[in-house]
């Protein structure tokens, strides 16, 4: 079920990692994923799991609702570990069958999976720690720069806003429209594909029309209010860096450079 | 000066063909000529297609005239440099209450109109929790959108736009989608706001309940205006509204009915205490 | 054909702390050839109870007999017992399709397997049913009027010939004059086809009028299940509950608090005025 993918929700708790400035949020993450791939030895990834072991604690989320967040990536994660474990050449350890475990395959493997979980984890903490508003707001500030190379970064962030807003109500209306024409006799579960995939012509419609009637509404909506992009705009909530932002920028520097150091030297 | 002003009016859907030619003309708005004082509580009623809903998103400028003039408070909507501050001074609540909704947190909401008039943020969180409390939201003002009733939604709303400052708010059918609570709630607020903070209220509605406490009423038939008066007026011509097609509150309909039969009874019955009082008067005579 | 409601209970989100009880332990039967008014305001638990009619929900506890035979046991077909009670929902005309109005009405009687030739039958019959003229049959269902794109979404259910009609509040959202020609359309597909309807509405008034049943629904319960007078008689946990009487039933409570003597198991305009009428002349 849709609901169980916790991964990307907004996990509400009382703790400095919540209260961070978004934009520091988004480029701790963002170097906290370069790192994972500037990384080639395991005293990097060690080092890695403690910058995301002290952000785990320090965001009071409970370790097993992070957890629960990557059994949607539970496939991905078992087959590229499985792909690599048996398809890369070297020494070799075990084989049976026609396959063969390699030690340059079981080391390449155990990377792999390490650092697809630190990704998910590492972009987790961000998400489950950052109202989707919060993240917007981030995205549009700390982005702000690329307005001189004319990327509508208001607009795609205006978009990204309406859209989280929108997507419950549009599920909703998914699930309603189903049930409407199931009730009319339609059947969405046949085990045909060609019928199946046809079977969907009578909700997508529907669905497509409501979320233009929708759209169409809610332009009107906001030119009423006087929305005209984002020039000359004002912010209710303003993004400000505070002192303990500064503090975050100046650990997120420190590890970066760590990082940088023991690959050069290990 | 009126608030609202409209000088022969008239407003013409144009279909046109995949070619752009002309395929037919519809004339929603037919040669209306009105006008609204600052402070006013008037009513809009009619049947869906009776053009109230056009001649209401002329006063928001989102519709211009075919032909004929809009004045909001003197500015003339025909002319694009007005466009923003007829915006500032009219708002306007529609009818779906989810489709108007844009921001994710209720007061993130109500602050989008100020934000996008460039209100300095100090200012925007205090007419943001101002107009909460005025329309009695202040509570949830941290809640989701998605998790209110359809009145609280509409409620919000009317804030966002109260959040403005604006001298005028045009409500285009806010109850139609509503059950009987959500639709008093809505009424309640909207009331008050005239009451108290005495903003121009132009109610459209298809509910004749609704309208009782309006200083003027109007109704649209075919893109004219039909009638005009107070509500007592407008209910004491219970045959013309039936001939309409649109619904008489019971009370005013069975104080009529008793009239036709002889009984000495007032026109315009408008609540349940007026026709008790109407039949102890005729009881005891 | 009766269907029987037997202990049913609802509960969404089972297992999660948002767990939440929607239908709460509800028993009624619904008799063949019956009109039922099912009353209660936004979040009393209605919709999702007629979800359970057609076996579009399926109960946490609890179950539905149709014609004597347990909806959920497994060997039941679902898709005769959607031809059989027909849903609509509300808004329905959010759920057209088709590029014309009469394909999209022979949607329903198609996927029961019918003929073409029974299918366009079908359609034709429940269009006029609901007094869809010839000339809208092959116009796009979009660029039909409110109440008329609701009429077409009713005849797409009216199609499949159910024997009973739930219709979750018809008329929301229509302007006086479509709420009261799709509610005499709904008596009069009552009277040429005999079969029984669930009318699901918020309105008293418009219940009042039609329906010989009513249900009142508060809180995920049934509170009362009788004939509209008798329900009315609870007027003032009814006004408790935001849900309140017919507005002339309202009035002769009050007429009779000021001291007259007239009867207050009054539904419509006309017994009132009679009444009234009464004991003026008296």
């Amino acid at each position: 079920m849709l609901r169980d993918i916790t991964l990307g929700q907004y996990y509400p708790a009382e703790s400095v990692i919540h209260r961070l400035d978004p934009r520091v949020k988004l480029f701790g993450t963002l170097v906290f994923l370069v790192s994972l791939f500037i990384t080639d030895n395991f005293i990097g990834y060690a080092l890695a799991l403690c910058f995301l072991a002290t952000a785990i604690i320090v965001s009071k989320v409970p370790l097993s609702f992070i957890m629960r967040g990557l059994k949607a990536i539970i496939f991905l994660l078992i087959f590229s570990v499985l792909i690599n474990l048996f398809m890369t050449r070297g020494e070799v350890v075990v084989s049976f069958w026609k396959l063969s475990i390699t030690k340059e395959g079981i080391y390449v493997a155990s990377f792999m999976a390490i650092r697809i979980l630190f990704l998910i984890m590492g972009s987790s903490i961000m998400t489950l720690t950052t109202t989707p508003n919060n993240l917007t707001d981030g995205l549009e500030k700390g982005l702000g720069f690329l307005k001189i190379f004319r990327v509508p970064v208001h607009e795609i962030a205006m978009m990204m806003s309406i859209a989280l807003r929108f997507i419950p109500i549009l599920m909703e209306e998914t699930d309603k429209i189903m049930k409407a024409q199931m009730a009319r006799g339609a059947d969405f579960e046949s085990k045909k594909l060609t019928k199946r995939v046809k079977s969907l012509v009578p909700l997508l419609i529907p669905l497509f029309v409501s979320a233009f009637r929708r759209a169409n509404d809610l332009a009107t909506a906001m030119e009423a209010r006087c929305y005209r992009g984002g020039k000359g705009r004002t912010k209710m909530k303003p993004l400000k860096y505070k002192k303990r932002d500064a503090l975050a920028y100046l650990i997120i520097f420190a590890y970066l450079a760590g990082m940088i150091l023991v690959r050069r030297f290990f | 000066m009126e608030i609202v002003k409209t000088k022969n009016l008239t407003f013409d859907y144009i279909r046109r063909d995949e070619d752009g030619n002309v395929e037919g003309i519809t004339t929603a708005v037919d040669n209306v000529s009105l006008s609204v004082k600052p402070g006013e509580f008037i009513a809009i009623l009619g049947h869906n297609g009776s053009g109230k809903s056009t001649l209401a998103k002329h006063i928001n400028a989102i519709l211009f005239p075919t032909e004929g003039t809009v004045f909001v408070d003197g500015m003339d909507t025909n002319d694009d440099k007005n466009l923003w501050d007829i915006r500032k001074t009219a708002g306007m609540v529609f009818q779906n209450p989810d489709n108007q909704i844009i921001g994710q947190v209720v007061e993130e909401d109500v602050g989008f109109g100020p934000e996008n008039m460039g209100v300095p943020t100090d200012e925007i969180l205090e007419r943001v929790a101002e107009s909460l409390k005025a329309v009695g939201m202040y509570e949830f003002r941290k809640k989701s959108p998605n998790r209110l009733s359809g009145g609280q939604k509409q409620r919000v709303s009317i804030a966002g736009v109260l959040a403005m400052h604006p001298k005028c708010i045009v409500l285009d059918e806010p109850t139609a989608m509503l059950d009987p609570i959500g639709r008093k709630e809505v009424i309640r607020a909207v009331t008050a706001l005239n009451m108290v903070e005495k903003i121009t209220i132009i109610l459209i509605t298809h509910y004749m309940n609704e309208i009782v406490g309006a200083d003027r009423v109007f109704v649209m038939d075919k893109g004219h205006i039909a009638m005009e008066g107070t509500p007592r007026e407008i209910f004491s011509r219970v045959e013309e509204l039936k001939a309409l097609r649109l619904d008489v509150p019971q009370v005013t309909s069975c104080a009529h009915e008793l009239k036709k039969r002889g009984l000495n009874i007032p026109d315009g019955i408008l609540t349940e205490a007026e026709l008790v009082e109407a039949l102890k008067n005729v009881y005891h005579s | 054909m009766s269907i029987i409601v037997n202990h049913l209970t609802y509960r969404y989100n089972e297992g999660t702390p948002m767990e939440s009880v929607a239908v709460d332990d509800v028993s009624f039967k619904i008799e063949d050839g019956e009109f039922i008014g099912l009353i209660g305001h936004t979040g009393s638990g209605k919709s999702t109870l007629v979800q359970h009619l057609n076996g579009i929900l399926k109960p946490t506890s609890g179950s539905v007999y149709y014609d004597g035979r347990d909806v959920f046991d497994g060997d039941f077909d679902l898709k005769v017992l959607r031809s059989n009670v027909g849903l609509v929902f509300q808004y329905p005309e959010h759920q057209l399709f088709e590029t014309d109005v009469f394909s999209d009405v022979c949607f329903g009687p198609k996927n029961l397997g019918l003929s073409k030739k029974e299918t366009e039958l079908r359609a034709y019959k429940a269009l006029k049913l609901v007094g869809i003229e010839d000339d809208f049959f092959y116009q796009s269902p979009f660029d039909l009027s409110g109440g008329q794109k609701r009429r077409v979404a009713i005849a797409g259910v009216l199609a499949m010939e159910p024997k009973v009609l739930v219709l979750d509040e018809p008329t929301a959202g229509l302007d006086p004059k479509g709420r009261d020609d799709l509610l005499l359309s709904l008596k009069q597909v009552k009277e040429e086809t005999g079969c029984t309807i669930v009318l699901v509405s918020h309105s008293m008034e418009d219940v009042a009028l039609y329906a010989d049943r009513i249900i009142v629904m508060n809180h995920a319960k049934i509170v009362y299940d009788d004939t509209p007078v008798n329900v009315f008689r609870h007027y003032d946990k009814l006004k408790e509950m935001g849900l309140g009487v017919p507005e002339i039933t309202s009035a002769m409570y009050k007429l009779r608090a000021a001291g007259f003597d007239v009867p207050t198991d009054i539904i419509t305009v006309n017994d009132a005025v009679d009444a009234i009428m009464k004991i003026m002349r008296a």
